[in-house]
Parts: structure tokens; C-alpha cells; sequence
């Protein structure tokens, strides 16, 4: 029993092998919201994944919501372009077209600028999954 | 574009999404994905319903 607990502690500190799939499934992940799933052969999941953080982020962007820059100067505006920047090539995108620059003139215009957010951050979380899966910790 | 939705259906697109990424990021096998995903679900409708009561006593 003390054994089968100390062996236990071991395995989880011990350091998991970088291998390739390891780094570029939560790069590419983060990239292209559920593309670190797909090419991990998860297919259902990588498009649910995908659809739902792309139509989030395409959600707020229809509601007029606000794109974060990364010299904000406020704390709120910094905390806002982390939340952002999870949305990985959907913010590249957003930034390079200029979207997301409205005047928020409406209630739900601020739900759109949250969705934004949200959606950059669930991307975290999924890249953070795909990583998982890459190293086996996660079938 | 300019999209209005309402606060509810706001809030339910949002619980959607939200509980889709909950549901497959935090649990392993497809049964307990889809059994998390409408737990997260129930919780964010839940809690709009709970908060639409809670403001609307404070504001009697």
C-alpha cells in the first residue's frame, strides 16, 4: 500500500517526454481553435471544439463587440487582450482586418465584446486538452 | 453586421458554447463529456434564472 503510493507520487512527477506531437498539437491548436484535435485523429471533437469557439468569437465580432490591443495601459484592457490573443489566428485575423474597433453603442455590444474574450480563452483551454491527449494523459 | 440579441438568448448561446468546450476538455470518455456538458449547461440557465430573481427582489 505504501509502495503502490510512493510509486504513484513518482509517476506523477516524473517529466513527460517532449515529442514532437507534444508542442505542435497545442500550437497548432491554439492557431486554428480545435485543428490540435483534429490532427490528433479526434475528429468529433476537434469540430465541435472548433465550431464552437469560431462561432463564439464570430458572435462578438456581429454584436459590435470590442477587440483588445495589446498596449491598452489599463489592467482591465491587458487582462482583455489575454483573454483575446486565446483566439490564436481568429485574432490575427481580426487584427489585421481591422474588426472589432466599434464603438460599443449598445447593451449586447458589451456581450460581444465578453464573447470575444470567452471564446479566446475556452481556446486555451483547448489547446491545454490537446496537449494533454498528445502525451498521453488523456485518451 | 450588427447582431442585437436579446440578454437571454445572449445568455443561452453563451451556456451552449460554453458547456460544448466544458463537456469535452474536463472529462475523458464520450458518456461523461455529454453528462458534463448538460451539467455545465443546466448550471449557466440555472444561475441566469437564479440572478434574474435575485435583481429583480433588489429592485423591489
Amino acid at each position: 500500500m505504501g509502495n503502490s503510493s510512493a510509486r504513484n507520487k513518482e509517476a506523477a512527477v516524473t517529466p513527460q517526454p517532449v515529442t514532437a506531437i507534444s508542442v505542435v498539437a497545442p500550437a497548432i491548436g491554439w492557431l486554428i481553435p480545435g485543428a490540435g484535435h483534429l490532427i490528433q485523429k479526434r475528429w468529433i471533437r476537434g469540430l465541435l471544439l472548433m465550431v464552437s469557439i469560431v462561432t463564439m468569437f464570430l458572435l462578438g465580432l456581429a454584436m459590435q463587440g470590442r477587440v483588445y490591443r495589446p498596449n491598452g495601459g489599463d489592467i482591465l484592457d491587458i487582462l482583455g487582450f489575454i483573454g483575446d490573443v486565446g483566439g490564436g489566428g481568429l485574432y490575427i485575423l481580426t487584427r489585421a482586418m481591422d474588426w472589432g474597433q466599434g464603438a460599443i453603442a449598445h447593451a449586447t455590444a458589451d456581450y460581444g465584446t465578453k464573447y470575444i474574450i470567452v471564446a479566446g480563452l475556452l481556446n486555451f483551454i483547448s489547446a491545454a486538452d490537446a496537449y494533454h491527449i498528445a502525451i498521453g494523459k488523456k485518451p | 453586421m450588427n447582431l442585437q440579441l436579446s440578454h437571454f438568448s445572449a445568455a443561452v448561446l453563451f451556456a451552449v458554447f460554453a458547456s460544448i468546450v466544458f463537456g469535452i476538455t474536463q472529462r475523458s470518455t464520450s458518456r461523461e463529456q455529454i453528462r458534463y456538458g448538460l451539467y455545465c449547461f443546466v448550471m449557466f440557465v440555472g444561475g441566469v434564472f437564479v440572478a434574474g430573481w435575485v435583481m429583480w427582489m433588489l429592485r423591489r
